[in-house]
């Protein structure tokens, strides 16, 4: 159970200045959105963010609780009511620094969790049958805030140890990781086998959805922190982990990340124009191939079918069509009730014109001549009996398939874990599906000097189940490397 | 950034670039492969290393130009910098002694052919290296590959040096003059379709190793997905070599031509 002091006199004068009644009266908040029609032609942020007066009210709905639920549904345990409050009271740098002390990336996450399963389903309003506070919406108000004022916080670091230890991968597990390690005192420095920092941040999550110029404002209050960046390295192949050892490192954590995308082995995978989300993302957000300037080309498609219902379907979808697709598809075998990705990205996926083939499944793609895709034959599916997972599972219609023209296929079946670091450290035990196997409250591997967290572990989660991991992995880490030196 | 330490040229389209890279000089093994990017909005394309200096803390590269990012390369000088370079990725090749190899390279091919060739003469293999091209002009690295060969053949589509014909010529001789344990093939991929049609015919065991559209180079991509064996694998982390017999080179071929409008238009653009 988390537990918080909210003893502040400016605390309790906060909590008596208004009835619980009053506050759990008010609406919840809408987010402002740039217009479907305008947005699905450009690449700017969706999300407008709060208004000062938007972001006030909304403050004003939390109870400030005494025994704030919220905080249990967050993963990397963010003082929630403390920076709501700061909010309430218009001290909103004080808001941010709330969130800087657990998160190293405020702005991200306050863009991308998926706070309705998280934070806010354990909110008192849902209890009393009402809308969560939005604390989602609220945390990006005040990390954009403090970004915007150009007063950004850097948090203290109250001593310097120089042990040096290493974060492998510079997505949302390993800038966690480094965050907290810096901030206990240690000489991170973080390996990024890309030529850019933020790993799935930069490469994977479109400009509409999280602006790269927002990841870099965190990644630079990192490196304020003292924290070390390394790009185009690949630990195990450019430098091993015996060197780095040698080189005096104390502590490695593995966060490199799923790898590998999946395809369903179904004739005609192969043709030209089907490509993996991976592949389709990685052009268009890391190398920019959508501008002219680009040497990096990528196909434009006009009609385009994404096969998958996640959140990086959603992704990919929402980029054919700002790409220019007259036909954008998301091609799902069970039904939306299913579907994996967040409700406000099916939502905005929708308001933009994607058309949503739920419950087919495509069997075969045909080509062209030259081998480019040309149509693609989808079986139509019914749901069946729930599966072990408890979801309904799709069974095929006989005889029902629908063939469509397009002219450019995108796959979103899932990722494998990525095989290069797990498969280049001696001795590391990695389960048969590939992924590096952890004590779960350590994050520890079965070298004692080395832990690992996010879609390393995982296989395939959210940005913020991967800074969870990290920070956890930081605790046992320090308290490991203390033990150790005894 | 990797400064360029120096040039070569070693035809008119083909240059020869030494590269400061200490630690990839120290990491990389003979089938290596870097991914290089030139400007910030450069694309990311594979090159396999040629040869490292362990003392220098150089790696060498041999570029041809093909299309818009090879000729950005070629076209960097001595004291120029590589905006980013990674590796070392690929598997290694596997090396061991297994008698008499035919090594057969065609044009660039014979760059990323070099550190095979010397490991495999190291491991105390009889290596018999086939060298072609078009023309003479086209014959690169002959030198060193003589140096670590006990025999070279070279071939001409012209004629204009050494024998006449392909290099499928060159490697049939080879195969009916004497026992063949194993032959590797680096090329074009249309070569390398044609030397694995003719060993299988022979069945002589033979390696390829294949240069596709990569973008990260990490496996994270799947962009440079080919058919092996009836199984989709990944040049980037599964190879790049694979058994050439298994190898389905059509739709490799086809899938080489991938981004080919985007490639001749972006050409044009450059040479304006």
């Amino acid at each position: 159970m988390a537990l918080v002091d909210r003893s502040e006199a400016w605390r309790e004068e906060l909590r008596a200045s208004m009835k619980n009644k009053e506050r759990t009266n008010i609406e919840r908040v809408h987010m402002n959105e740039l217009d479907a029609t305008i947005r699905s032609r450009n690449s700017e942020e969706v999300n407008l963010g709060l208004t000062v007066e938007q972001a006030l009210l909304e403050a004003k709905r939390c109870l400030d609780c005494a025994n704030p639920t919220c905080m249990n549904g967050c993963p990397v345990s963010i003082n929630i009511p403390k920076f709501v409050k700061n909010i309430e009271r218009g001290e909103f740098l004080e808001a941010a620094k709330t969130l800087k002390e657990t998160s190293a990336l405020p702005a991200v996450c306050g863009r991308v969790c998926p706070q309705e399963l998280q934070c806010e389903s354990q909110c008192i309003h849902i209890k009393m049958g009402k809308p969560a506070v939005a604390i989602g919406y609220l945390e990006r108000f005040a990390a954009d805030f403090e970004r915007e004022s150009g007063q950004i916080s850097v948090p203290e670091i109250p001593h310097k140890n120089g042990i040096k230890v290493a974060a492998v991968g510079s997505g949302p597990a390993g800038l966690a990781f480094a965050g907290d390690m810096a901030q206990r005192g240690y000489d991170v420095t973080v390996f990024e086998a890309l030529h850019q920092i933020g790993g799935v941040l930069k490469y994977g999550i479109p400009e509409f959805r999280l602006p790269n110029k927002i990841v870099d404002v965190e990644i630079e209050c990192l490196r304020q922190m003292g924290v070390k960046f390394l790009t185009n390295c690949i630990v195990g192949k450019t430098i091993t982990f015996d060197e780095l050892s040698e080189e005096g490192f104390k502590g490695m954590f593995v966060g490199s990340g799923a790898g590998l995308p999946n395809f369903m082995n179904i004739k005609g995978e192969n043709l030209i124009g089907v490509m993996s989300a991976n592949e389709y993302l990685t052009r268009v957000n890391l190398m920019d191939a959508a501008n002219p300037e680009s040497d990096t080309p990528v196909y434009k498609g006009k009609s385009v079918a994404i096969i998958g219902g996640g959140n990086t379907a959603m992704d990919a979808v929402r980029t054919a069509r700002r790409l220019g697709a007259d036909r954008a598809m998301i091609v799902y075998r069970r039904s939306e009730e299913e579907m994996p990705a967040r409700i406000e990205e099916i939502k905005h996926a929708k308001e933009e014109g994607i058309e949503f083939l739920t419950l087919h499944n495509p069997i075969e793609y045909h080509g062209n001549e030259r081998g480019r895709v040309t149509h693609m034959l989808l079986q139509k599916m019914q749901l069946g009996e729930p599966d072990a997972s408890g979801r309904r599972s799709p069974i095929a219609i006989e005889g029902a398939t629908e063939l469509i023209e397009v002219d450019m296929v995108i796959v979103s079946v899932g990722v494998s874990p990525n095989p290069l670091v797990p498969q280049s450290i001696q001795g590391l035990e990695v389960s048969r599906k590939g992924t590096v196997i952890v004590n779960e409250n350590s994050m520890q591997t079965n070298i004692p000097a080395i832990f690992a967290g996010g879609d390393i572990v995982r296989g395939g989660a959210t940005v913020i189940l991967a800074m969870g991991d990290g920070r956890k992995a930081a605790a046992a880490m320090d308290e490991y490397l203390k033990e150790s030196e005894n | 950034m990797n400064k360029i330490i120096s040039k070569e040229h070693f035809s008119a389209n083909v240059v020869k670039l030494e590269v400061e890279a200490p630690m990839i000089a120290k990491s990389r093994r003979a089938g290596h492969f870097v991914l290089v990017k030139v400007g910030e909005k450069g694309e990311r394309i594979p090159l396999t290393i040629t040869s490292s200096d362990l003392e220098k803390g150089t790696i060498t590269l041999v570029i041809q130009k093909m299309g818009v990012s090879s000729t950005k390369i070629c076209n960097l000088n001595e004291g120029d910098y590589i905006t980013d370079l990674v590796g070392p990725l690929g598997k290694a090749t596997h090396i061991e002694k297994f008698g008499t190899v035919v090594c057969a390279g065609g044009g660039v091919g014979l760059a990323p052919l070099l550190p095979i060739v010397e490991a495999l003469k190291k491991a105390g293999n009889r290596v018999i290296t086939v060298l072609a091209a078009r023309t003479k002009d086209l014959i690169i690295l002959e030198d060193q590959l003589r140096k670590h060969s006990d025999e070279i053949v070279v071939m001409t589509d012209d004629g204009s040096y050494g024998n006449k014909g392909l290099v499928t010529n060159g490697v049939e001789n080879i195969i009916n003059r004497e026992k063949v344990d194993l032959c590797v093939t680096i090329g074009p991929a249309v070569m390398m379709k044609f030397v694995s049609l003719l060993t299988k015919k022979y069945e002589v065991p033979t390696l390829c190793s294949l240069n596709t559209i990569m973008v990260d180079g990490t496996g994270m991509c799947g962009a440079c997905r080919v058919t092996v064996g009836g199984k989709t694998k990944f040049v980037c982390v599964d190879g790049p070599e694979f058994d050439a017999h298994q190898v389905d080179f059509d739709e490799m071929l086809m899938r080489l031509n991938a981004y080919k409008d985007e490639e001749t238009e972006s050409m044009t653009n450059l040479k304006k």
